[in-house]
């Protein structure tokens, strides 16, 4: 199964992608930063935010703020429709089979440490193999790292191919009896590659081993359909697809989620307490989400995915696309400039390094321009020291972005680097 | 009382700055005087005299001349290396008294705080400790 991107609903007669349109929804976006327009491309680390999720949290402070679940009046009540309301609304966006399987965490972060202390505790043994990728975030890394010391099973990396695509034969050649989970991400937030999750959880299964992919640099630009990519856990960020921060989503199937023990005790997740009789856990989602949640950003979170489903993920993925393309030719004219990540199947992301030109000095600078990108080793360190470098600048674009900010990039870029050199 | 070299240094340079009327040409000029800073023998880009906390790598040493303070820094990055040639030009050469006693108000006059030190991964911060702690030491 060669194509890797999940194929997408049959396309709905849909007007033009109408960029101009959209963007009025952003306030931030009429903002000037040092006197310029602002061209904010710094997607991948977070998203910005239309008006309506914004108005999520006037409404909720302004009418019906109240702890939701367990409250019999009228603001409790209204709190907890709207709550529960975007676990359906993930469900659908996910194409989950039970909005049970939706479980509200911080963030991707969160939710990846979830399963690893969850799931990972209960399950892994000393002489396990985890599988996880060179391209990994540095959130599905450490948190298995961390776990690995402490009871002490194996975790083997997955190599990549020199234009940033995952080696395939090798994670075939590394799959065995020993492996009990694979951990990789749908989209690498360093270099954009898009990998083959469908057939790596094919792959996976045949060796009896489970899939988690983090989804956080997917969910913003493509179809994701966890019953087709048949993802035993699948996890995204708020903040990342037009919604706030302090949220993100944890999907896991149905079995696996009944089996794993609580991870977190608090209120919320418990049937009874008691100090003689024990204590007795509510089912899954409750039972994984001790305390009170992020109840504002969860309905925001809500509201955001209805923006995106407005828009049409496919359509912004493919606008997307177009831009990356714009980008990715115009950097490459220029002199110097060396492009990480050249995968067949990419998402929105240009990651470059500019010789003689430190990507610090470039981010810098391009910032006394109004374009905001980002530089640094983007938490993915073992990958960008495979490729040789210690930081790359990276590009990353929205749905709200247009070709004259690719080409205002362009420009920037060139006059910073001509600064430095 | 006498204005010391260290705030005479200050002065001039803050003097220099106030020809550019936006930040483009003065990062410009930071970005030149960077590319003067004299030579820093590879052998001293070593983990001891490297200062943690910036993007870019920074290695900073320095050497004391009878009551004086020499210091010595080079980074990888441009904008750095102009900011330890504007560090320098202040604060070496100079005794631990004097660095002591001159506080870096330059970065405020010229809002040079305000364009750096949100993000201390510049290191400009991360410098100038050091080069308090140098002298606070002595």
């Amino acid at each position: 199964m060669p194509n890797t991107v999940i194929e997408q609903a049959p396309a709905q007669v849909q007007a033009p992608f109408d960029v101009a349109r959209l963007r009025q929804d952003f306030p931030v976006l009429a903002r000037e930063v040092h006197g310029k327009p602002l061209i904010y491309l710094d997607n991948a680390a977070t998203s910005q935010t239309p008006q309506q999720v914004i108005d999520v949290f006037s409404d909720y402070y302004s009418r019906y703020n109240a702890n939701i679940h367990r409250g019999l009046h009228t603001l409790a009540d209204e709190a907890t429709a709207a709550f529960e309301g975007t676990r359906h609304k993930v469900r659908a966006f996910l194409n989950a089979e039970d909005a049970r399987q939706i479980i509200f965490t911080r963030g991707t972060t969160e939710a990846i440490n979830l399963v690893v202390q969850s799931w990972g505790r209960k399950n892994l043994a000393p002489g396990d193999e985890v599988l996880i990728s060179m391209l990994e975030h540095h959130s599905n890394i450490v948190p298995w790292q961390l776990l690995a010391a402490e009871i002490g099973f194996t975790i083997k990396v997955i190599p990549v191919e020199a234009n940033g695509a995952l080696d395939m034969a090798a994670y075939r050649a590394l799959l065995s009896e020993s492996t009990k989970l694979v951990a990789v991400n749908h989209v690498s937030n360093a270099l954009g590659t898009i990998n083959p999750v469908q057939e790596m959880a094919a792959l996976a299964h045949q060796h009896g081993a489970l899939i988690l992919i983090d989804g956080a640099q997917a969910a913003p630009h493509q179809v994701v359909d966890v019953q087709a990519i048949d993802a035993d856990f699948y996890a995204f960020s708020g903040h990342k697809v037009y919604g706030p921060t302090g949220v993100g989503v944890l999907y896991g199937k149905q079995a696996l989620l009944e089996a794993m023990p609580p991870w977190q005790g608090g209120g919320e997740m418990i049937k009874t307490v008691s100090f003689g009789a024990g204590t007795t856990f509510a089912d899954f989602p409750h039972k994984f989400e001790a305390g009170t949640p992020a109840i504002a950003e969860v309905i925001a979170l809500g509201r955001a995915l209805e923006w995106v489903e407005s828009v049409g993920v496919a359509a912004i993925g493919e606008w997307e696309g177009q831009l990356l393309d714009r980008a990715t030719q115009a950097a490459g004219r220029i002199d110097g400039l060396r492009i990480l990540g050249t995968a067949p199947q990419k998402a929105g992301v240009l990651s470059f390094v500019v010789e003689g030109a430190h990507s610090q000095d470039i981010g810098l600078l391009i910032d006394q321009l109004g374009v905001a990108i980002r530089t640094g080793h983007h938490c993915a360190q073992p990958l960008l020291h495979h490729f040789g470098v210690d930081a790359t600048c990276r590009a990353s674009f929205a749905a709200y972005n247009t070709f004259e900010e690719v080409d205002s990039f362009i420009e920037a870029l060139n006059r910073v680097i001509g600064m430095v050199r | 009382m006498s204005t010391s070299g260290a705030e005479l240094a200050q002065q001039e340079l803050i003097e220099d700055f106030e020809i550019f009327d936006n930040w483009m040409d003065r990062y410009q000029y930071i970005i030149d005087m960077g590319k003067q800073l004299p030579d820093f023998p590879d052998d001293w880009k070593v983990e001891e005299f490297k200062i943690q906390g910036c993007q870019s790598n920074v290695w900073m040493r320095h050497e004391e001349e009878g009551d004086k303070l020499i210091f010595k820094a080079t980074s990888d990055a441009a904008i750095v290396s102009g900011l330890i040639a504007v560090l320098l030009r202040i604060y070496s050469d100079r005794s631990a008294a004097e660095i002591r006693a001159t506080e870096p108000h330059f970065l405020a006059d010229l809002g040079l705080d305000k364009h750096l030190s949100p993000t201390r991964s510049n290191g400009l911060h991360a410098m100038l400790e050091k080069i308090y702690q140098v002298a606070h030491q002595r």
